[in-house]
C-alpha cells in the first residue's frame, strides 16, 4: 500500500489490484477513523477528513489498521429484478464470444459485488464473483443511455441512474430505481454490497 | 405566515448553497455546496444564523430580490454596486426590494436572510449540484424562496472588515499532488513559474486555466480516484484544471498538485482573465525532500 498526498484534507492510498481495495476498505470502514469520506475507486481509497484533520495522525491509524478481509457478509445478497432486453446483448455476447443466452444465463448466476461508484450518485461499478467480464466500451458512446439501463463495460457491470450520456454496451433493464434522493436509502448499490440478477416475471 | 424572497430577476446564476452533502462520496454523490465557503458563513454569521443555513450564490450580480415581510440580510464575497450595503446586515421591509449590480472584483456574492433560504433540503442538503443535478434548480425569476425562522441572537456587529476580493493576479501555495510524479520536474516549474489565465469556460466545477500546457512524463491511462476541491488536474490538453465546489466525485487525469484547502474560497472569487501563479509551499508535508 502506498499513501499518497492530496491535499491539506486528503489522503490517497494506493493499491495493487481491485480485490485489495475491497479488502481494505471493508476494513476502513469498520476502523472508525477520524474522516468525512471514504472513497474506494479502482486502485485506490481516497480519505476526507474535515478542516482540523491531522493528516499525520491519520496516516499513523491508516496504517494500524490491518488490511482486513473482504469476507462475504451473513446477509443474503440484494437481487436485482432485470429484464435482459438491451440494444446491445447481442454485440456484448458475440464480444464474449457467447451467445446471448449464454450472456444471460452467466449473469444471472454470477454473484456481483459493489466495488465502488462514480460517475453519477448511485451508479456502481459491479464485479463478478468468477471470471471476468471483459467487454469494450461502445466506440461511440451514445448521447442518451435510459436510466435504469443494466450495462456491461471493462470487466464492469451497472446500472445508469437516470438518463445520461454513456459507452457502456446495454444489455437489459431493472426494474426498479437504483438511486432516488426521496428514498431512504437513497443509493441501492453502495460498495461492499453483494448483488445477484433475478429475471423478472 | 412565513416570510419569503421573491426573485425579480436571478442575474447570470444564482442558486442555493449551504455546505454540501460530506459524507456521501463512496456513493458517488459530491459534496456540492458554496464554492466560497468563508463568504458564506460570514453572511451567515452577520444576520445571525446557524452557519448551516443556506444563502444564496450570485454569480456576477444581477440578483434582484423583493421581500413580502422585513427580514435581515447581508451580503458577503463579491462587492456589488447597488441598493444594498455590503459586509453589513440590513433590514428590507415588506414589498422593499434590493438589486446587485456587476462586481468590480471578485465573482461571487453570498446572499444571507436571517432565518435562512428554506427551500426543501435534497439528501441533507439545500445545494444546487450543477454537475449532477441534485438539489434545487437554479433559481429563476419569479420564484417565491421561503425565509426560515432561528432563535439566535443577532450578532452584535455593524460591518466586517475582512479582505475583498481583487482583480489582480492571486498567489496560491500548491502541493504536490497524488500523481507529481506523471510529470517531471520542467513541468512542475513551468507549472509554478508561470502566470495562468483564467479562462471563461470556468463554473462551479472548476477554474479553467489557460498558459503554456504541461507536459506528461509517463503515457498510460490512470485509472479513476477520488478527488477534492483543490485539486489540479491535467487532462490530456496539458492545461490545469483547478477543481471547486462541484468537481467529480472521481477523475481518470493525473492530479499534479492541490491548492491549500483554505485558499480554495480565493479561488471561488478568480473572474475570466484574472491571472493566476502557483507558488509552491514553502514547508509541503508531501514533498519527500522535506521528510
Amino acid at each position: 500500500m502506498r499513501v499518497l498526498p492530496s491535499g491539506t484534507r486528503g489522503l490517497l492510498l494506493e493499491l495493487d489490484s481491485l480485490e485489495e481495495v475491497l479488502e481494505r476498505y471493508a476494513a476502513l470502514a469498520d476502523a472508525d477513523l477520524p474522516v468525512l469520506d471514504l472513497v474506494p475507486a479502482g486502485r485506490t481509497i481516497l480519505l476526507v477528513g474535515d478542516r482540523d484533520v491531522d493528516l499525520d495522525d491519520l496516516r499513523r491509524r491508516v496504517e494500524q489498521v490491518g488490511p482486513g478481509e473482504h469476507v462475504a457478509g451473513e446477509a443474503a445478497p440484494l437481487e436485482l429484478p432485470v429484464r435482459y432486453d438491451g440494444e446491445d446483448l447481442g454485440e456484448a455476447a458475440e464480444l464474449l464470444g457467447w451467445s446471448t443466452d449464454e450472456l444471460v444465463r452467466r449473469h444471472l448466476a454470477a454473484e456481483w459485488t459493489v466495488a465502488f461508484c462514480g460517475f453519477a450518485p448511485g451508479f456502481g461499478y459491479l464485479v463478478p464473483d468468477g471470471e471476468e467480464w471483459d467487454v469494450p466500451r461502445r466506440s461511440s458512446p451514445r448521447t442518451k443511455v435510459p436510466a435504469r439501463s443494466l450495462a456491461l463495460a471493462g470487466g464492469f457491470t451497472g446500472v445508469y441512474p437516470r438518463e445520461s450520456p454513456g459507452g457502456w454496451q446495454l444489455v437489459g433493464h431493472t426494474e426498479v430505481d437504483v438511486f432516488d434522493p426521496d428514498r431512504d436509502p437513497p443509493a441501492l448499490l453502495v460498495p461492499g454490497l453483494r448483488v445477484t440478477f433475478v429475471e423478472a416475471s | 405566515m412565513t416570510t419569503s424572497l421573491r426573485v425579480v430577476e436571478p442575474g447570470p446564476l444564482t442558486t442555493v448553497q449551504d455546505f454540501g452533502r460530506p459524507g456521501r462520496a463512496a456513493l458517488g454523490i459530491g459534496r456540492s455546496g458554496a464554492c466560497d465557503r468563508g463568504a458564506h458563513r460570514l453572511a451567515n454569521a452577520l444576520v445571525g444564523n446557524h452557519p448551516t443555513l443556506a444563502t444564496l450564490e450570485v454569480t456576477l450580480g444581477g440578483l434582484s430580490l423583493v421581500a413580502d415581510g422585513d427580514v435581515v440580510v447581508a451580503t458577503t464575497g463579491a462587492r456589488c454596486p447597488g441598493s444594498a450595503p455590503h459586509l453589513a446586515p440590513f433590514v428590507l421591509r415588506a414589498g422593499e426590494s434590493f438589486e446587485l449590480g456587476m462586481p468590480a472584483a471578485g465573482l461571487r456574492t453570498y446572499v444571507a436572510v436571517r432565518g435562512g433560504v428554506d427551500v426543501e433540503p435534497v439528501l441533507g442538503s439545500r445545494a444546487t449540484d450543477v454537475l449532477s443535478g441534485l438539489g434545487p434548480k437554479a433559481v429563476e425569476a419569479g420564484d417565491v424562496l421561503p425565509v426560515g425562522v432561528t432563535g439566535r441572537p443577532l450578532p452584535n456587529v455593524d460591518v466586517a472588515p475582512v479582505p475583498e476580493p481583487t482583480n489582480g493576479p492571486l498567489r496560491l501555495p500548491v502541493l504536490r499532488g497524488p500523481r507529481r510524479d506523471w510529470f517531471d520536474d520542467a513541468a512542475w516549474e513551468r507549472l509554478t513559474s508561470q502566470a495562468w489565465t483564467v479562462d471563461s469556460d470556468s463554473n462551479r466545477v472548476g477554474v479553467r486555466l489557460a498558459g503554456e500546457p504541461l507536459a506528461r512524463a509517463r503515457e498510460g491511462e490512470l485509472v479513476s480516484e477520488g478527488m477534492l476541491r483543490g485539486a489540479l488536474q491535467v487532462p490530456p490538453s496539458g492545461l490545469p484544471v483547478l477543481f471547486l465546489a462541484d468537481h467529480p466525485v472521481t477523475g481518470g487525469y493525473p492530479v499534479i498538485g492541490y491548492v491549500d484547502d483554505e485558499a480554495v474560497d480565493l479561488c471561488a472569487q478568480l473572474r475570466p482573465g484574472q491571472q493566476v501563479t502557483f507558488v509552491a509551499a514553502r514547508t509541503d508535508p508531501s514533498d519527500p525532500a522535506a521528510r
